[in-house]
């Protein structure tokens, strides 16, 4: 057997290239969430800033561009500390799970025609399954440092998020069951580029069930309850620091864009738009709608907790299973 | 209440969210109202109350017109002010008990009392100082009042102790007087002040 | 590290307070320090709670992270001397702590107070009570969650700061009243910022209403939340917005009146829910009330004096006796009493602060109240803990 360069060209085409595909979309990824968590941080506090009539950062770079990445090494450089109590191995992996995940949640993604790292039939369960494990998460968090304050925001936080997947669910399921695929590609393709031709036309229920359960879970106000600063301090990440709290940090970033880009995706048309290559179109939407949720956090105080389930089992429950059951009426009798 | 009535409720209700959206998109597009120091500064430090310092005499800008009564340093309530006198040239033991000259014996006591006094040091601790204003209102010849400064740093507690005199030395030697110290009557920035 | 003694770690675990506590707690509930480190409770209060899930079966506020020994400290100075110090009890609305104690001063010593200077105490107190609602209004939505209000209350507090600063020369811990007058009078300036002020503020309040007030999640959070019945309110001393929250219209500036209140026409409000929102409307009802009473003061402001002739000085004796005086702070009654002996200090000074009042039904109302709800009686109730820790 020799070793040269012929063997080694013919081993490469042995390779699949589903394999091919999905490393080179994980490297890319690698760059692409950091660099967005980091747009996103600075574009938070920004419009935080000029929604409250101020600068925002303003120091570090020229119109604080740069304040991202001062955080980010200021938050590198910080002891990893774990109370005394702490679980040893559950605190931190309650870490590294909230941000195992992430990278999975964006294979199936349609970035652009072309771009699509996981062309698979379940893309949308894939993204479902594995957004729960960002419960999972949060109750290791909160149970193993150790603290009542933390105890509380995981038990606040595991149920409304256990509580929201079901509504997210069955409102994407009713374009599942118009479109009649579970593969994101497919929906985005079947979808035209003006916004009449849109899902969100045929489906506006859903959508607006999909966007406030979005918001509630990723944990963002007004449904920030497991991490309400003013009540608990902060939650459940409240004996996190470093790196630690970056995880958690970079996760709800991460799963922000995740959410916003399967709302693109399945209501908004996804890559589909006049004039400029898909992946502008699709990157604008869901810029647009994560300026959206970053509005609703600077405008409206929180709910409570059981007005915040209130209003996921007495409210989007029955609306988003009455939409399911329309549209299968719809679609079976139209 | 109607089926009707609670429905036109909770529409509103609802709407109450867009309005808040409203309020808050319009105020994103505003112009900002930060003073964006340093770049910017707020203008009306005319009538801020800033460390105490010691007004110049009209003659001698270098010279305060304090007297060393002491009486600002038992009225202040933190005791942050220490005043020590130049010591007096003693006159002789004659000249002190003999009659005094007959030019000033026709009534003028002042001949009867020293020279006025003069501090030697003047020292100010900023650090417990609470600018309530009663060594500027206690100061029978208006020898104190408050200054305009509010941008203060420094690296220890050291810095804070102000020497007033080093101060007003500087300050003569700038030529960053204020306007009412050139003239000669007793400086009344204070408004009307009835019972001094 | 080897293992600790277990009676080592169970001396460590908790402290006088909470160990008394959890000796009555039962198996499945949990006891936490909500405080003295927490950013909803305004400043270093301490409040041991007794959990059962999210429902508080106990509450026992501990005070005292903030005690500095005002009252004994004004037995160290001088009657002049201690006015700074009452700017700092309540910072907040400082000018009514001034007032109440030259209050005080003056009806012990039976000094006239010119006309003007009235007038000039009754402006700058109504403008100090304006800008304490906002900071209220402001952190009281931080605790609820919602970020930016605070910011636009601050933006008219600016304002107000700024104005007040023209006479007093400070923008947040006033010395400006002197028994006998004010120490510095208003000029031409001044007057006209607060003619100004007056129609702007007026103009911000609808805002309020539309971001906050009507808002449905707002609602949701304070409305039939921390209802106290007004026996209780009688029971522990409360007074201010809690009670007129609850529907007793009790003012201080109508009930004992004093200075020229009697000459300006304003409401007073009440509201007869007794719950966290009535409070909060009665709190932005009188801010109109108060933008109204500026209005008439700034109006007939009459010529004269700041300050009475002969006002005391440094170090004065008053007679020897007692007085008390009370006024209608932002939180409710303020009121001092004075104990003089005839020397130059006074024998005994007592605060009455509304807030202690205020605070100490919260260990009864909370009973049963769910953890969220109880961030939110605690911010209607508008407690400012140095006031309550002197």
């Amino acid at each position: 057997m020799r070793f040269d360069w012929s063997f080694w060209l013919a081993a490469l085409h042995e390779i699949p290239e589903e394999f091919v595909r999905i490393v080179a979309a994980l490297v890319a990824l690698c760059v692409f969430i950091p660099v967005n968590a980091l747009v996103l941080v600075y574009l938070e506090r920004k419009v935080a800033g000029h929604v409250q009539r101020r600068p925002g950062p303003f120091e570090v770079g020229p119109h604080g561009i740069l304040q991202t990445v001062a955080d980010a090494l200021k938050l590198v450089g910080k002891q990893l500390f774990r109370p005394y109590g702490a679980d040893r191995v559950l605190f931190w992996l309650a870490a590294i799970l909230a941000f195992a995940p992430v990278f999975v949640l964006f294979l199936p993604i349609p970035f652009g025609p072309v771009l699509t790292t996981l062309d698979v039939n379940l893309g949308l369960l894939l993204i479902l399954a594995f957004a729960g494990v960002n419960v999972l998460s949060i109750c290791l968090a909160g149970w193993s440092a150790n603290n009542k304050w933390s105890l509380i925001g995981a038990a606040r936080g595991v149920a409304q998020c256990v509580a929201y997947e079901i509504p997210l669910l069955l409102a994407l399921l009713a374009v599942a069951f118009m479109k009649g695929s579970l593969n994101l590609s497919q929906i985005v393709q079947g979808q035209g580029n003006w916004p009449w031709q849109w899902n969100v036309v045929t489906q506006p229920i859903a959508f607006l069930v999909y966007f406030v359960c979005a918001v509630a879970e990723t944990n963002r106000s007004p449904f920030d309850l497991p991490e309400a600063e003013s009540e608990l301090t902060a939650g459940f990440h409240t004996e996190y620091s470093g790196m630690g709290f970056g995880m958690f940090f970079l996760s709800e970033y991460a799963n922000m864009i995740v959410v916003c880009a399967v709302a693109v995706s399945v209501f908004l048309g996804g890559w589909k738009g006049p004039l400029l290559p898909g992946l502008w179109w699709f990157l604008g939407k869901v810029y647009g709608l994560l300026l959206v949720i970053m509005w609703f956090r600077w405008t409206y105080p929180r709910v409570r907790f059981d007005q915040l389930l209130n209003l996921n089992w007495k409210w989007l429950m029955p609306l988003s299973i009455a939409n399911l059951v329309l549209t299968a009426f719809v679609m079976k009798v139209v | 209440m109607t089926k009707v009535e609670a429905l036109k409720q909770r529409l509103a209700r609802i709407w109450s969210l867009i309005v808040g959206l409203k309020v808050t998109g319009t105020f994103f597009v505003s112009p900002q109202i930060t003073v964006h120091y340093p770049r910017q500064t707020v203008r009306n430090m005319e009538t801020f109350h800033g460390p105490v310092e010691l007004v110049p005499r009209p003659d001698d800008p270098a010279k305060p017109r304090c007297i060393v009564c002491m009486q600002c340093v038992s009225a202040c309530p933190s005791k942050c002010l220490s005043v020590v006198p130049k010591p007096q040239p003693r006159a002789s033991a004659e000249g002190q008990e003999a009659h005094p000259k007959p030019a000033e014996a026709k009534g003028d006591k002042a001949a009867k009392k020293p020279a006025a006094k003069e501090p030697l040091k003047f020292m100010y601790d900023f650090t417990l100082c609470s600018l309530c204003g009663t060594c500027v209102e206690t100061c029978p010849v208006g020898s104190l009042r408050f200054s305009h400064d509010a941008y203060l740093a420094g690296p220890d507690k050291a810095a804070f102790v102000y020497d007033l005199l080093a101060r007003l030395a500087g300050q003569a030697a700038a030529g960053c007087g204020r306007a009412e110290d050139k003239g000669s009557a007793r400086v009344d920035d204070r408004g009307a002040k009835g019972g001094v | 590290m080897g293992t600790l003694d277990p009676g080592f770690t169970e001396m460590l675990s908790g402290d006088f307070y909470t160990r008394r506590l959890a000796s009555e707690a039962g198996e499945s509930t949990l006891v936490l320090n909500m405080g003295p480190q927490h950013p909803s409770t305004h400043g270093v209060l301490r409040v041991i709670i007794e959990l059962d899930g999210e429902y508080i079966l106990r509450a026992e506020p501990v005070l005292g992270y903030l005690h500095r020994m005002h009252e004994k400290m004004a037995e160290d100075r001088t009657y002049i001397q201690y006015l700074p110090n009452m700017g700092r009890v309540d910072y907040l609305h400082a000018m009514a702590w001034n007032w109440a104690y030259v209050g005080a001063v003056e009806r012990l010593a039976g000094i006239e107070v010119p006309e003007r200077a009235e007038y000039i105490r009754v402006i700058v107190t109504e403008l100090n009570r304006i800008s304490s609602h906002l900071v209220w209004w402001g952190a009281y939505l931080l605790d609820l969650g919602a970020f930016t209000p605070i910011l636009y209350a601050f933006e008219d507090r600016e304002i107000i700061l700024d104005l007040l600063q023209i006479p007093t020369g400070s923008r947040l811990t006033y010395s400006y009243f002197r028994p006998g007058g004010v120490a510095y009078d208003i000029n031409e300036e001044f007057l006209a910022g607060l003619k100004t002020f007056i129609p702007y503020m007026r103009g911000r309040l609808p805002m309020y209403r539309d971001l906050v007030t009507d808002n449905i999640i707002l609602k949701g959070r304070l409305e039939k939340v921390g209802v106290i019945p007004l026996e209780m309110c009688r029971r522990y001393g409360a007074t201010g917005p809690v009670v007129r929250g609850s529907g007793k219209r009790y003012d201080v500036r109508i009930a004992e009146p004093y200075s020229v209140y009697g000459r300006f026409s304003f409401d007073i409000p009440t509201h007869s829910d007794g719950d966290c929102m009535g409070r909060y409307l009665v709190r932005m009802a009188e801010i109109e009330q108060s933008l109204a009473i500026l209005e008439q003061a700034a109006e007939s402001i009459p010529p004269g004096p700041h300050l009475v002739k002969g006002a005391p000085k440094v170090r004065w004796k008053p007679p020897a006796g007692e007085a008390y005086f009370a006024v209608e702070g932002a939180r409710g009654k303020i009121g001092v009493h004075l104990v003089s002996d005839g020397t130059n200090t006074p024998y005994r000074c007592k605060l009455r602060a509304p807030g202690f009042s205020n605070m100490s039904l919260f260990a009864e109302l909370s009973r049963g109240v769910l953890l969220a709800d109880a961030v939110a009686i605690l911010g209607s109730l508008d407690l400012v803990i140095p006031e309550m820790d002197r």
